[in-house]
């Protein structure tokens, strides 16, 4: 081995050795909050792979409360919570966001938050409010709805589905990508709005109809639109259709790399076909940070972090006074009526119901 | 032999093994004990249901169906590449073997998009076919079926073969076929009477490999076959994660691992019978330059095929990373990966993404290397009872499932879990049988009476070891160590881990634009994916021109 290899190779070790330094866990003595000069506090936020912030509103908590916030992604929704319900012994983290209504049941019956009433529930809608134990805290919602390439169909002239049973009519026969609720959240939120508009004697023969309508199912969002959605997959997809979020039409135009000004895939809101997503954020019980965590939740619900969701996850804030940028106003949709079905009921129930689904779709 | 080499070697064996149980063994036991027995009683409730059900039978029915078909599609696909770049010498030998290997680090879903681009209703073949016959309906439909996850299967793994296999080959000495062919063997008896028997080692290992990563194949199987299959991994992730059924997920488990554990005893059983001192030649002995001009063309024409079939996926990736849009060739979403419009608080500039991988990819292939050639040498030794069960016990990480073992991770690790250093900690787990496997057939072979000569004319052990081993075993070190490189680069095993957004690699900014709307985040996948195919094939092609000295001719 000659001299420029070794140390090639030294380096290397160096490199590897520096980047490989620990995160610096959650350390039990530091307790000076208020305000003081010493060193920061470290908070640890998890949250599931999705979420996402822009850097001047941490830096702007940080500052105000002389801390550090470190951020830990556990996976999707569902793999997130189950990573927290399983280290409740010895927390990973203070605070956890992104438990959603179809998980909530599961998140509360682990008894892994503590109650925390924060002021700003008082502004923030009822309808958001489904904890009445203030455990968990609705942070932002979206509605799953169709998404419609727009000119696909003017195209053709054929006209925008108005109810979902049209879906099953043969001018829309293979047009459709829904995704798998075993695997994908957009996937389980439809099926339950499905499930509540047709009832639970009705909802299997819908679907035995978008079957045998060649409906197609992917595994989970990212596939449903970027490979099969005709918008979303550029023009190499071949469905129209697409089971996504009334807020992804601004996301189309903001991430246009074609300049364009007006949405290419548009919202198609049947009646019942709308489902509301309702995210929470929490206190992880026995946190030894207690008070910066209530702080954090507290910043998650003031305007300057609730301005900023919208861009960052696509999302509607859940607090009622946090102004919506012009792209959500002019291109994304509330639901007045999006289907109703308690989170009890949902958990009780999410495997008889995908079990059915599946046994009627895919075998 | 001195009391110090008594003390080292003992405790250098023990390296691996500690490492396992650490890192393998006592996490999944937690997450095992956790599942199974919860306050204070035995939960096994769904295992009983879940064993009486048919659709438990179906499942290992099918994972277990699939991978042997998979594998052996692998098989007839890879072979003939294998044979064609270990005998033959032609230019730029390295880049295209490079480009063969980059299918096994690309994300399932990126490629599941090429896939779709490709073979889709409308995808570009079905179009072309449509126009050269004239045809109403699109000829090809293959998405949602069985072929699409066996054809997807041999697309991630060919390399597999090519490398295990060709690295074995190419030091064949071919003496024993030449007097084969002297004694008048035609070729085709010649292949299966002398080449075979004496591959048949690294074919078994190769192909053991191929077959554990199709058995607990989970994306392909997900993404490509349309939710209408499902393997025991599939469905571990659908009781772990979605029903939260963890005794269920943990018995699935524990079927795919017994499972696996009874395939690779019969392996190991078939494996210490083939297996035999064989001379080995340096590859530049064995491969042959192609003088005839019919020889060269008949090469380049075997090679254009099965290459332009097994880039295709990639090409159109990189094709529409560039032409995504209506914008004709763009270079946009390659600047947009440099921009960061909506200020998040988790970006980074590409280059440290780049960066984030390669370190952890060096970490790993050190790790693993050092682990798995302990382990190989370890293997080697005369067996015994006690260490009979040994071999299936290091193979065993390939065929357990990510995500139980994630959630051990959780329950297991302390502080720890969210040390950067556990990356390469569980990518060594994958990346480690691998070293393994393509070392052991190497070492098995090397013929112990060098050693012994060398013993004999007064060479202590650790100059043997330098003189003899590291010299014919150097281009075993190097084939096992583009397996570890390419399993850390596509963060295979991923869902083990805690991760930190603000240390993302080339795959985490794949994922996290593709789970955003709008063009520019397809777009930036696209672009991230090529630069990840490059980066990919260029560290491939570095790893084989290097060399210490004249040790790499070998």
């Amino acid at each position: 081995m000659n001299r420029s290899q070794l140390a090639g190779i030294l380096t290397l070790l160096a490199l590897i050795l520096t980047a490989c330094q620990p995160v610096s866990a959650p350390s039990a003595a530091e307790g000076n909050v208020e305000g003081d000069i010493g060193a920061p506090t470290t908070l640890i936020v998890a949250a599931h792979d999705s979420f996402s912030v822009s850097e001047d509103v941490v830096t702007e908590f940080e500052t105000a409360n002389n801390a550090t916030v470190q951020f830990l992604t556990l996976g999707d929704a569902g793999e997130a919570l189950n990573k927290m319900i399983l280290s409740k012994q010895t927390p990973l983290a203070d605070v956890f966001f992104g438990v959603d209504n179809t998980f909530l049941s599961r998140a509360l019956d682990a008894d892994l938050f503590a109650p925390y009433a924060a002021p700003a529930l008082a502004v923030i809608p009822d309808v958001l409010k489904l904890d009445p134990q203030q455990r968990l805290l609705p942070v932002d919602y979206g509605f799953i709805t169709l998404n419609a390439d727009k000119a696909w169909f003017s195209q053709r002239g054929l006209a925008l589905p108005a109810t979902l049973d049209d879906l099953t009519a043969p001018e829309y026969k293979g047009l459709l990508v829904v995704e798998n609720p075993a695997t994908s959240s957009p996937g389980l939120a439809f099926l339950l709005a499905t499930i509540d508009y047709f009832g639970e004697d009705g909802y299997l023969s819908f679907w035995e109809a978008l079957r045998a309508n060649d409906v197609l199912v992917a595994d989970g969002w990212s596939a449903a639109y970027y490979d099969h959605f005709t918008v979303g997959s550029g023009g190499s997809g071949d469905r129209p259709l697409a089971v996504s979020y009334t807020t992804s039409p601004p996301a189309d135009v903001l991430y246009a790399s074609d300049g364009r000004t007006e949405p290419a895939g548009i919202n198609v809101n049947l009646p019942g076909g709308a489902f509301r997503q309702i995210e929470f954020a929490g206190i992880v019980d026995g946190t030894e940070k207690r008070e910066l965590a209530e702080r954090w939740v507290d910043f998650m619900l003031s305007k300057r972090f609730q301005e900023d969701l919208p861009l960052q996850m696509f999302v509607y804030p859940a607090l009622p006074d946090a102004e919506l940028p012009d792209l959500f106003v002019q291109f994304a949709e509330q639901i007045d009526d999006p289907a109703e079905v308690e989170p009890a009921a949902i958990e009780a129930n999410r495997e008889t119901w995908i079990a059915a689904w599946t046994e009627t779709m895919l075998r | 032999m001195t009391t110090a080499r008594r003390i080292a070697l003992p405790l250098l064996y023990a390296l691996p093994l500690v490492f396992l149980a650490v890192f393998f063994l006592y996490p999944l036991a937690r997450i095992l004990q956790v599942s199974f027995y919860a306050d204070g009683r035995w939960m096994l409730d769904s295992v009983g249901r879940l064993t009486g059900s048919r659709y438990f039978w179906r499942l290992i029915w099918f994972t277990t169906w699939q991978a042997v078909a998979s594998t052996a599609l692998t098989l007839t696909v890879g072979l003939p590449l294998a044979y064609l770049f270990a005998r033959y010498d032609f230019r730029g030998k390295s880049v295209v073997r490079a480009l063969t290997t980059i299918p096994f680090v690309m994300p399932t879903v990126v490629v599941a998009a090429a896939f779709t681009a490709l073979l889709g209703r409308t995808g570009l073949i079905n179009v072309l076919l449509q126009q050269l016959l004239d045809l109403e309906q699109p000829p090809i439909a293959l998405l949602g079926t069985i072929w699409i996850i066996l054809l997807a299967h041999a697309f991630f793994n060919v390399s597999v073969i090519i490398r295990a296999v060709g690295g074995f080959w190419s030091n064949l000495n071919p003496s024993l076929e030449e007097a084969a062919a002297v004694l008048g063997a035609n070729r085709a008896r010649l292949f299966w009477e002398v080449t075979l028997p004496l591959l048949w080692p690294s074919i078994a290992a190769a192909s053991l490999l191929v077959f554990l990563f199709c058995f607990t194949s989970f994306g392909v199987v997900l993404i490509l076959g349309g939710a209408r299959f499902a393997t025991l991994e599939v469905e571990i992730y659908r009781q772990a994660v979605s029903l939260f059924d963890l005794p269920a997920a943990a018995w699935l488990s524990l079927v795919q691992m017994i499972l696996t554990f009874i395939m690779m005893t019969l392996y190991t059983r078939l494996q210490a019978r083939a297996s035999l001192p064989l001379e080995s030649r340096s590859q530049a002995r064995t491969a042959v330059t192609l003088r005839t001009p019919m020889a060269r063309l008949f090469l380049a024409l075997t090679l254009g095929m099965a290459l332009l079939l097994l880039l295709a996926p990639l090409i159109t990736l990189a094709w529409r990373s560039i032409t995504l849009g209506d914008n004709g060739v763009t270079l946009a979403y390659y600047r947009a990966l440099a921009d960061n419009p909506r200020q998040s608080a988790f970006f980074v500039p590409p280059i440290v993404a780049v960066r984030n991988s390669l370190l952890f990819a060096a970490a790993t292939t050190l790790l693993s290397l050092l682990l798995g050639i302990i382990s190989a040498y370890l293997l080697a030794r005369p067996r015994t009872r006690r260490t009979a069960w040994l071999e299936p016990i290091f193979l065993l990480p390939l065929g357990t499932s990510a995500v139980t073992l994630g959630l051990g991770y959780i329950l297991a690790m302390g502080p720890w879990r969210t040390a950067l250093w556990l990356t390469p900690v569980a990518h060594t787990l994958i990346a480690a049988p691998f070293v393994v496997r393509t070392f052991l057939p190497a070492l098995r072979s090397l013929d112990p009476r060098l050693r012994e000569s060398a013993a004999v004319l007064g060479a202590p052990p650790l100059r043997v070891w330098l003189e003899v081993d590291v010299p014919i075993l150097f281009r075993a070190a190097l084939v096992a160590a583009t397996f570890a490189f390419t399993i850390s680069l596509g963060e295979f095993g991923a869902s083990l881990l805690v991760t930190r957004p603000d240390t993302p690699t080339m795959p985490v900014i794949i994922y996290r634009a593709l789970s955003r709307p709008g063009q520019l985040n397809y777009g930036q996948a696209l672009a991230m994916s090529t630069v990840l195919m490059i980066v990919a094939g260029l560290s491939l092609i570095l790893i084989e021109r290097f060399r210490i000295g004249d040790i790499g001719e070998f």
